[in-house]
């Protein structure tokens, strides 16, 4: 009887652990919280908050601005010796790739600092120089206050910490925002071709 | 049994459930991902394990109705640790209070209570088994941490990780160890000896199987001799190990 009872209530211990492990990694897809990100703005785009960035040339302006056309948008700070570089050379190289839509308005590449207090339109107008950017189409920008930084880190779901000797340590992705300034999907760095295919693949004919 | 022999294990249970919730230890557990995952969780663990002797014999007797060789509490604790070795999940309790919430409560609930109500009904090769996949684990979990170019914990950085890797394969390493140790040099109950016995209550000696018997019984064990009884050739069989007594009674 013991041995009848425990095979029942294993039997239904397993399948509640398999559910809800399940449950817990979005169907065995997303074991981190990187891809679990991926995988939930793929199924439901993220609405982006109305934050005021003042861009490289002085200028303020909100995502929401932009609407109408694709942003490509990473997160960087311009002191960064690592990723960031890699970030900074996969817009240029998309910058190139782009070229004829980008003309045509219908696509717009937005570096935003999470280091504001530094990365004054100086320093941002010299990052931007420093990878070639060639018009106006690609614009470094920072959040004005403490707060707008917050609601759009977490927005976009961009985890910054500390690296302990000044600079930071991030999560480095290329986010991808549709025309109706939703954040709609999401790419590691280092794979410019797949960002470009997939948003020639988006752009109506 | 009385009250105080059982209240101190529990005792000890709640003080380092407080300590661990106080936000002065908590932050610094939580601020690296080996001081987690090699601290906060097994402290965790621990509370669930001690906080099992508050449970009442007769608690003790259905669960263990349900609970046969402890196969059931060991499914539950795998299923609680493998969730909690997520890394979302790491990354998902130090920035959300529900989740840690729910850390503080399910690592001592499903993974600490259930394996102390499981581990003494399991037989050889199941504790075997688990030592072994946990030995593998450690391995496993090193290795990938200390190769690995990606940071797994949005939250914690790759220095963390790697470190952290290191220390279990230390971790893995040790209890290898150990464990070859008991397998040469240890003493091992057999699944009989883990049954239950009447009014014996889950964390007390099962009755030990390394028999103490007068050097002239002794002897005879390799030959098994019809001068023993019947009843003294029973007990020799289920003996592990005969411990011949200096001189015969």
């Amino acid at each position: 009887m013991t041995g009848l009872r425990t095979a029942l209530a294993s039997a239904a211990l397993l399948l509640g652990s398999a559910a809800g492990l399940a449950a817990a990694t979005d169907g065995f897809a997303a074991f981190t919280t990187e891809t679990a990100r991926r995988v939930a703005v793929r199924r439901h785009p993220v609405e982006l908050p109305p934050v005021t960035l003042e861009s490289d040339a002085g200028t303020r302006f909100t995502l929401g601005d932009l609407r109408g056309r694709w942003l490509l948008v990473d997160f960087i700070y311009t002191r960064c010796p690592t990723v960031c570089s890699a970030l900074g050379g996969d817009f240029a190289q998309l910058e190139r790739e782009l070229a004829g839509p980008i003309a045509q308005g219908r696509i717009r590449l937005v570096s935003i600092s999470f280091d504001p207090a530094h990365d004054t339109p100086a320093q941002l107008s010299a990052y931007l120089g420093r990878f070639g950017a060639r018009n106006a189409a690609w614009q470094a920008a920072r959040p004005l206050t403490v707060e707008g930084l917050r609601r759009l880190t977490a927005a976009f779901g961009v985890t910054v910490i500390p690296d302990g000797v000044g600079g930071y340590t991030h999560n480095a992705a290329i986010h991808l925002v549709d025309p109706d300034g939703r954040l709609a999907d999401i790419f590691d760095p280092g794979d410019p071709e797949r960002v470009s295919e997939t948003v020639l693949g988006n752009l109506d004919p | 049994m009385t009250g105080g022999r059982r209240s101190f294990p529990v005792l000890l249970a709640a003080l380092l459930m407080l300590v661990s919730m106080a936000p002065a230890v908590r932050r610094p557990l939580e601020a690296s991902m080996t001081a987690q995952m090699l601290g906060q969780l097994p402290v965790l663990v621990a509370v669930g394990w001690l906080a099992a002797r508050s449970l009442s014999a007769r608690v003790l007797a259905r669960v263990e109705r349900w609970n046969r060789s402890g196969i059931s509490g060991l499914i539950l604790a795998t299923a609680g640790a493998a969730f909690w070795m997520l890394p979302r999940s790491l990354d998902a309790s130090t920035s959300q209070p529900l989740v840690a919430a729910g850390k503080y409560l399910s690592v001592p609930l499903l993974i600490g209570l259930p394996i102390a109500l499981s581990w003494r009904r399991m037989g050889f090769v199941i504790r075997g088994l688990i030592l072994a996949e946990l030995v593998a684990t450690c391995f496993r979990l090193g290795w990938l941490y200390r190769i690995s170019p990606i940071r797994l914990c949005s939250n914690y950085g790759l220095d963390d990780q790697q470190r952290l890797g290191g220390y279990l394969l230390a971790v893995g390493g040790g209890l290898l160890v150990w464990l070859g140790w008991k397998l040469l040099w240890g003493r091992f109950e057999t699944p009989s000896a883990a049954r239950p016995q009447e009014g014996r209550r889950y964390w007390e000696p099962v009755q030990t199987l390394h028999c103490r018997m007068p050097a002239s019984v002794a002897s005879l064990r390799s030959a098994p001799s019809r001068s023993l009884e019947r009843k003294e050739r029973a007990t020799m069989a289920r003996c592990i190990e005969v411990i011949p007594t200096a001189r015969s009674a």
